[in-house]
């Protein structure tokens, strides 16, 4: 069976006046309908770069590499040019939640306008039906008083209101794939639980495929099947969120889950990943983790290595580098 | 000579409230009835969802905003200042002694002043020091507390990553040698290792140099570990207060229990559900009579439902408060 999406070689890289900036290299990512593939990282570490490469969201001054592939049901996105291609992925069959609500929603046009705008775009369908589609999907997301909502703006609502009514938009025109790109991060954490229990329910019921972006590995235990960790525009280790957490084998990967606080054991101390995320600008060469990594070897220090992902056990990818350094 | 540094008596803290201006005038209770000890060198946490009014009341401890009743009083070595009615030239002397370190590095930072610009403004605008040479000395000092390097000083805010810049702002607040520190979100807007390394910052310069720290969050697996005391905060009231490990081992208000069961476990199997509350914290401006917390509470009894409960802390265990209210209830 072919996968829902494919990512294959991805490069990113923007034409800035301080020279090409690389926010992405090499990454290739596949997930399958129903699934959860998480993606975290630091910022800065080109999460939401891939995440908007999907919908070519990415501003007039990126560039991909030629042999990059980005396969969403059997179709090439990036070599979609035309607007009516376009329409088909940003909004048609991937939809997208973004960190920010308040920043996402127009604050001069009532929610249910705005909801209603998008279908008619995307879906062959006249107003009426339109709003009652919006309205059972504000409902579906647990929005009391759908109705009133529908006619409000976005500042009457509060923080997890809004952050509910954007994936009711999200999900009201039946995406394959949705992209939810921190879209817990700005919420309290009773706030938080209510939206993962409701992506959780809402995946079972149409089995679409999400790429869950985020920096709180609490959350994608929590919610992801698949994980792939991003440092400085390469994945360093992906797969089933079990063994990613539960054995890890990339420092870096390592280094993120010392870093966060556990509840459950409060003697543990914390321990920060050395050193800082360098600047894409003077990005290492050979391995890009080295300028912080714990027991770099030789070869990997005066950066002679390259990076490649292999597999260590079945499904569990890590970069090949830290393999043979450690 | 008191071993508390800070100690907070029934304040409470109104906000006048006028929807346009011919509606009526409102209060918006943002904190009601607060009574709490800060015990010198403590790390003292205060939790809460956005809107429970833990902002206010650290800056109500910082004499920032008025407060409406109630007293806070800081113990200084050789005499108190009360807060409540404190004159102009003793919140001079105040300032130097209580300090506040923000939420979010990038606005707090003036991006048209050095760093050694920005660390050596509070001991100007307070005329602390004497001299240049002298203002130069406390700033490399601090500076090289808070592991910043000197060649540091002289760049501008947008040269540094996020934790650098936090660096920056904790050197500002400590410069004036205060023995007081409000932290009100300092680490939400960073990245884990990042707030890994301010955290054990923090620590390190409490020992360092004598802080008791209020330290603000709604990140409860970082103030479990940090904090020695925490006051869990709804809606204007503390319905929890406890030392951190009792707390978290044992919660007994059930917004606590929900708060806790919220956070995402990183083990994978766990795949316990939250305790989910229903709703959203309600509004300041009309709070429930009676249990603030009854709207959301997931058993409340018939009293409490009605509105007929009256809140108020009281010890269950030695040093373990709960609002009276759930301790009843449940």
């Amino acid at each position: 069976m072919s996968h829902l999406l494919e990512v294959k070689n991805l490069d990113v890289k923007f034409d800035t006046d301080e020279g090409r900036i690389t926010a992405v290299e090499n990454i290739s990512l596949s997930l399958d309908q129903g699934k959860v593939l998480g993606i975290v990282g630091e910022s800065g570490s080109g999460k939401s770069v891939t995440a908007k490469a999907i919908m070519q969201l990415n501003p007039g001054n990126t560039k991909y590499n030629d042999d990059a592939e980005i396969i969403l049901d059997n179709e090439n996105v990036l070599r979609f040019t035309s607007k009516d291609d376009l329409k088909k992925i940003r909004g048609g069959k991937v939809s997208m939640i973004f960190q920010e609500p308040m920043a996402s929603f127009a604050p001069a046009i009532k929610i249910g306008a705005q909801m209603v705008e998008q279908l008619l775009i995307h879906k062959d369908i006249n107003k009426n039906e339109a709003k009652e589609i919006s309205i059972n999907m504000l409902q579906r997301v647990g929005i009391a008083d759908a109705e009133k909502r529908f006619n409000q703006y976005a500042f009457e609502l509060s923080g997890g209101m809004r952050q509910r009514a954007m994936i009711a938009m999200a999900l009201s025109t039946m995406p394959k794939l949705l992209l939810a790109d921190e879209p817990t991060t700005a919420l309290d954490v009773t706030i938080q639980a209510q939206v993962i229990n409701l992506v959780k329910d809402i995946i079972q019921e149409y089995q679409m495929g999400v790429i869950f972006i985020t920096h709180d590995l609490g959350v994608i235990a929590q919610i992801a099947d698949d994980v792939a960790v991003m440092y400085l525009g390469s994945v360093v280790e992906k797969g089933p969120v079990n063994k990613i957490l539960k054995n890890p084998k990339h420092p870096y990967t390592k280094g993120l889950l010392e870093a966060l606080p556990d509840v459950n054991n409060l003697d543990a101390p914390l321990r920060p990943i050395p050193g800082n995320i360098p600047s894409p600008l003077d990005r290492p060469s050979g391995c890009v983790f080295r300028t912080r990594c714990p027991n770099p070897c030789d070869n990997c220090r005066n950066g002679n290595t390259e990076m490649g992902l292999i597999e260590v056990e079945p499904g569990h990818w890590v970069d090949q580098c830290c393999i043979n350094c450690g | 000579m008191s071993e508390n540094l800070i100690s907070v008596n029934n304040v409470s803290v109104n906000f006048d409230y006028q929807e346009n201006f011919i509606s009526k005038k409102q209060k918006i209770h943002a904190v009601n009835n607060i009574n709490i000890k800060i015990k010198k060198g403590s790390f003292f946490g205060l939790v809460g969802e956005s809107g429970s009014g833990k902002t206010t009341l650290g800056r109500a401890i910082l004499g920032a905003n008025k407060i409406s009743s109630g007293n806070v009083i800081f113990h200084d070595d050789e005499r108190d200042y009360d807060l409540t009615n404190i004159n102009k030239q003793d919140l001079k002397e105040y300032r130097k002694k209580a300090q506040l370190i923000f939420q979010d590095p990038y606005a707090a930072l003036s991006p048209r002043m050095t760093v050694r610009d920005i660390i050596a403004e509070p001991l100007e605008v307070m005329r602390i020091t004497n001299s240049r040479q002298e203002t130069d000395d406390r700033v490399r000092d601090i500076a090289s507390k808070c592991r910043l390097n000197l060649e540091h000083l002289r760049r501008f805010p947008h040269a540094f990553s996020g934790g650098q810049r936090q660096r920056i702002s904790i050197a500002r607040a400590l410069v004036s040698n205060p023995k007081f520190i409000v932290a009100d979100e300092s680490v939400a807007a960073l990245d884990v290792s990042i707030q890994a390394d301010i955290l054990n910052l923090l620590k390190q310069l409490q020992n360092e140099l004598n802080l008791t720290y209020l330290f603000i969050s709604h990140d409860l697996s970082v103030v479990a570990h940090v904090c020695d005391i925490v006051a869990v905060m709804y809606l204007g009231h503390i319905v929890e207060m406890a030392p951190s490990r009792k707390l978290f081992k044992n919660p007994k208000h059930s917004y606590t229990k929900a708060l806790l069961s919220s956070i995402p476990s990183i083990d994978p199997e766990n795949k316990s559900r939250a305790i989910e509350l229903k709703g959203e914290i309600p509004s300041a401006l009309n709070p429930p009579s009676g249990c603030v917390f009854r709207t959301r509470c997931p058993n409340p009894c018939d009293n409490c439902r009605n509105g007929k409960t009256e809140m108020g802390l009281i010890e269950v265990e030695p040093e373990h408060w709960v609002d009276q209210c759930c301790a009843n209830c449940s």
